[in-house]
């Protein structure tokens, strides 16, 4: 099925700006989507992977492993030329089981051949693109501590079954869930480095704007897809120039402060607030093409790095959201 | 093709006759509309589902049934593990998703599936590359319902349970043909009519346009009128209604069927450029919707509270004993399912007879190891249950406002901490002339707190009413899997009857069986005393419940946490 151009998602900025920051800087650390059904969070996911160069790797590697990683995973990587491959999408199903998510003993040739043989799973797949994962809230919780622990470090350690296998896994987490569900522990949601809330839009005209390309994609996919073709480009090469951008931007002494003056005061727990807040405002300034991370940046991205991390107190109805606008204009007004 | 006219010995507004349009709508794009629910076990469903059979198989598309316990291998496709052990080489599978790519998958009871196949189904129908689904939903209640995630997927939810109907009219599947877009006062009137239903998701606006288009084409029309529209309302986006639709300025047109098509149909696209947001033509489909709107959700929506359709179990915590927890060793059996081969185990079985198979099969000592399908060994893990705490609350006079805060942020603080124990929460109020459950098991504070928000007080103290619901929330957590605990909190002062007649002697004696057959389920209970004045009726009540006993004559909420605590098995809270 053809997908849906990126550029010619109508509404949801936020959820965009959040996808295209950790496109620009993966070590951001996933994107946690709340919201409804029906709101195009895996329509915005799978577009941006497809939007995205091709990766260049080893042709036969299971991992998609580059050259790079090549000589850092001599033992597990195949052999063969190079060759370019799309960028990976994996929609991961709410009943995955551990052995498909982490990979598990090959059965077939354990018991047939008698050899101790290696099965890449789910994360081997997911390697230098994009894991998806709709309802992570509804997931069991160990796959999700699993998941959040690979996608930090960047590499799957599989001990199991006799195996002693280490690949690598670098993906960037894109969770979606509705929090009238269940919810995700605070743990865990901590770990996702953004989140955003997407709503379904309530005017009119934008959801009639939004039939309309439907429409018009579902009639003739790849005409929809040409004349979104140039506004796409656009977008690729904003983030490739991020990309390029992003090791020359060094946050000041000043914007270090303001993050942790702004983490303190909406009282963000751990450092893991200031932390992403401050990558994620350099990623903002490389994406945006700024010479240097400003407060304008940090306080775009604020809302969206520290929405999960605040401590909730159960009987304070006051939104995340506010909380934190409210601690911005009051320290930098 | 004309559409379904009036059959003798069946009404007009029979819904069997939607449902047969919509059938029809389905059969004509089944990639397109990806699914179809049909709810209600009766006569008119069964006839139905044949009837759908029947057309896919004349067209040459597959269809399957998917059984209940399907897992893995079976769904997806993989290795045959028992044929290629006796074959001697790998033996491949196709999965059911991939055997009827393109046609229909017919699942049966969908209200009991299970969260892994459901997620999986999604998958495959939002990718495109397997079947569309036919969802049979035999829940009775409200609260038995298929998984939202694949509601949301199928266009069209028919509710045949009412359908007096023993029969349906033949239907064939016929190509999609090209038809012209819906202009945009088309669009506007039917996102209009999505809000004014309540319906925030796009996915059933999308439906809905492509509907209207697809029984326009079935008209035999090649461009939509007010009829297709009409009737795209009616089979996707009404039964999906969170809300009534008002229109405070018209009166209410008591006008069941839309109406028919004015004769200047035809100048419709003329008029594309002058947007009228709120025109007739919206206002026209919004009454069509009200129309079918099926009566029981009317009636929800009508006292305020959408319905809200919760599957049971989408959090995946039930007791999985084959995948994790407390390892309990092997026993023979299939790795599949998501049971994991212990593969020493295996091995350790297999070993005695290498000499006399390896004779069998006449190879050498060199050979590779050989295996049947009985040496297979499963590993089995002992996981504990999660747990339910049911808050059984009294809301009554008598249990001063006040003790209700103090309950409510109990309840608070408990569903706070069952982030960490993994537990939920249940809430159980009783007052006046009824109990009700305002909050299934959940672990969503978001919900919790809007229930809470909600709870009255005031009026007589119908106890042994609130103790059977209670036990009823329990009872019904158990046969998920999971173990419930009761919390009751309440005075005591039981002057309703399970009945709901006055009388405080009669009323304490139901109150004291009910508490018996709590005893007799064998739940845990805690009673906690909430009257100003500690009585015997509490510790009466907790006697016959075989329950533990409070009385917190001055407690506020944290109190009642930390006793709550306490008394709750520190190891099972934490199960």
């Amino acid at each position: 099925m053809a997908r849906f151009p990126f550029s010619a998602i109508v509404g949801q900025d936020e959820m965009k700006q959040a996808l295209l920051i950790a496109a620009v800087d993966p070590s951001i650390g996933g994107v946690m989507v709340f919201g409804d059904r029906g709101t195009g969070k895996s329509t915005a996911a799978r577009a941006l992977a497809k939007l995205l160069p091709p990766i260049t790797a080893i042709e036969n590697c299971p991992y998609g492993c580059s050259r790079e990683d090549k000589d850092r995973y001599p033992d597990v990587c195949g052999t063969g030329p190079l060759r370019k491959r799309p960028v990976p999408f994996i929609d991961m199903p709410l009943g995955a089981t551990e052995d498909r998510v982490i990979g598990s003993l090959d059965l077939e040739r354990a018991l047939r051949a008698g050899e101790k043989a290696f099965e890449p799973g789910l994360l081997a797949k997911a390697n230098r693109g994009f894991l998806y994962i709709d309802e992570i809230n509804l997931l069991e919780d160990h796959l999700v501590d699993l998941l959040l622990d690979v996608a930090a470090s960047g590499e799957n350690v599989v001990e199991r079954e006799g195996l002693s296998v280490r690949h690598p896994a670098r993906f960037v987490l894109i969770g979606s869930g509705n929090p009238e569900e269940g919810e995700l522990r605070p743990q865990l949601l901590d770990r996702f480095g953004l989140s955003v809330e997407v709503r379904t839009p309530a005017e009119i005209e934008t959801r009639v704007e939004i039939m309309r390309l439907v429409a018009a994609q579902e009639r003739d996919p790849e005409g929809f897809a040409a004349q979104w073709a140039e506004e796409d480009d656009k977008i690729l090469k904003q983030i490739a120039r991020g990309k390029n951008r992003l090791a020359k931007l060094e946050p000041d002494e000043d914007l270090l402060t303001d993050a942790a003056h702004l983490c303190l005061a909406v009282g963000a727990d751990g450092l893991r607030g200031e932390l992403t807040l401050m990558r994620a405002a350099r990623a903002m300034a490389a994406l945006k093409g700024a010479k240097s991370v400003r407060r304008e940046h940090l306080i775009a991205i604020a809302p969206s790095a520290l929405r999960h991390r605040l401590r909730r107190d159960v009987l304070d109805e006051t939104g995340s959201t506010t909380r934190i606008t409210r601690a911005i204009d009051e320290l930098f007004g | 093709m004309t559409l379904p006219s009036d059959r003798a010995g069946i009404s007009a507004s029979d819904p069997v006759h939607d449902a047969e349009i919509a059938a029809r709508l389905f059969l004509s794009s089944l990639a397109g509309f990806k699914g179809m629910v049909l709810r209600g076990a009766s006569p008119a469903r069964d006839a139905m589902v044949a009837a759908l059979q029947d057309a896919l198989t004349q067209a040459g598309q597959p269809v399957r049934r998917l059984p209940g316990h399907v897992d893995d291998e079976r769904l997806l496709g993989g290795i045959d593990i028992a044929a290629s052990l006796s074959s001697g080489r790998s033996v491949h599978q196709t999965g059911l998703l991939q055997q009827c790519a393109g046609g229909v998958l017919i699942v049966p009871m969908a209200e009991r599936l299970d969260p892994a196949v459901s997620g999986k189904l999604a998958q495959a129908l939002d990718t495109g590359d397997g079947p569309a689904l036919v969802l049979l939903d035999d829940g009775s209640e409200d609260d038995d319902a298929p998984p939202a995630n694949l509601l949301e997927r199928c266009a069209f939810h028919c509710d045949l349970s009412t359908s007096r109907s023993r029969s349906v009219s033949d239907m064939e599947g016929s190509a999609a043909k090209p038809c012209a877009p819906l202009d945009s006062e088309a669009r506007e009137a039917l996102a209009g009519t999505a809000q004014a239903l309540g319906i925030a998701s796009l996915r059933p606006l999308l439906f809905a346009a492509d509907a209207a288009l697809a029984h326009a084409l079935l008209a035999g029309r090649n461009h939509a009128s007010k009829e297709d529209l009409a009737a795209a309302v009616r089979l996707v986006l009404a039964p999906r209604a969170t809300q009534l639709p008002d229109f405070a300025d018209t009166p209410p047109e008591d006008q069941p069927e839309p109406p028919p098509p004015p004769p200047d149909t035809g100048d419709q696209s003329d008029s594309e450029d002058q947007p009228v947001p709120d025109g007739p033509l919206e206002e026209m489909l919004v009454e069509a919707a009200k129309a079918a709107i099926p009566a029981d959700l009317l009636a929800a929506l009508a006292q305020g509270h959408a319905p809200r359709r919760v599957t049971g179990g989408g959090t995946g915590k039930r007791r999985k004993s084959g995948l994790r927890g407390k390892p309990l060793g092997a026993r023979p059996g299939m790795p599949r399912g998501g049971m994991r081969l212990a593969l020493i185990d295996t091995l350790r079985a297999a070993v005695p007879w290498q000499e006399v198979r390896r004779r069998e099969a006449n190879v050498g000592d060199d050979a590779p190891i050989q295996m049947r399908k009985s040496d297979l060994r499963i590993r089995r893990f002992e996981d504990k249950a999660a747990r339910v705490t049911i808050f059984a609350v009294d809301a009554s006079g008598s249990a001063a406002a006040a003790r209700l805060a103090e309950a409510k942020g109990a309840v608070e603080l408990m569903l706070a901490q069952a982030y960490v124990t993994r537990s939920e929460v249940a809430l159980v109020a009783f007052r006046g002339e009824q109990a009700e459950t305002l909050l299934p098991p959940t672990r969503s504070l978001t919900r919790a707190r809007r229930a809470l928000s909600e709870l009255p007080g005031g009026g007589g103290t119908p106890l042994a009413m609130g103790l059977d619901e209670a036990r009823a929330c329990a009872d019904a957590a158990a046969q998920k899997g999971r173990t419930p605990s009761l919390v009751i909190l309440t005075d005591g002062r039981a002057n309703l009857t399970r009945t709901g007649e006055p009388g405080r002697k009669q009323a304490g004696e139901d109150a004291i069986a009910s508490a018996k057959a709590i005893a007799r389920a064998g739940y845990d209970a805690l009673v906690i005393d909430i009257s100003a004045r500690a009585c015997p009726e509490g510790a009466a009540l907790a006697q016959a419940m075989n329950a533990r006993f409070l009385a917190l004559p001055r407690a506020d909420a944290r109190q009642i946490h930390s006793a709550i605590e306490a008394v709750q098995p520190a190891g099972r809270a934490a199960a």
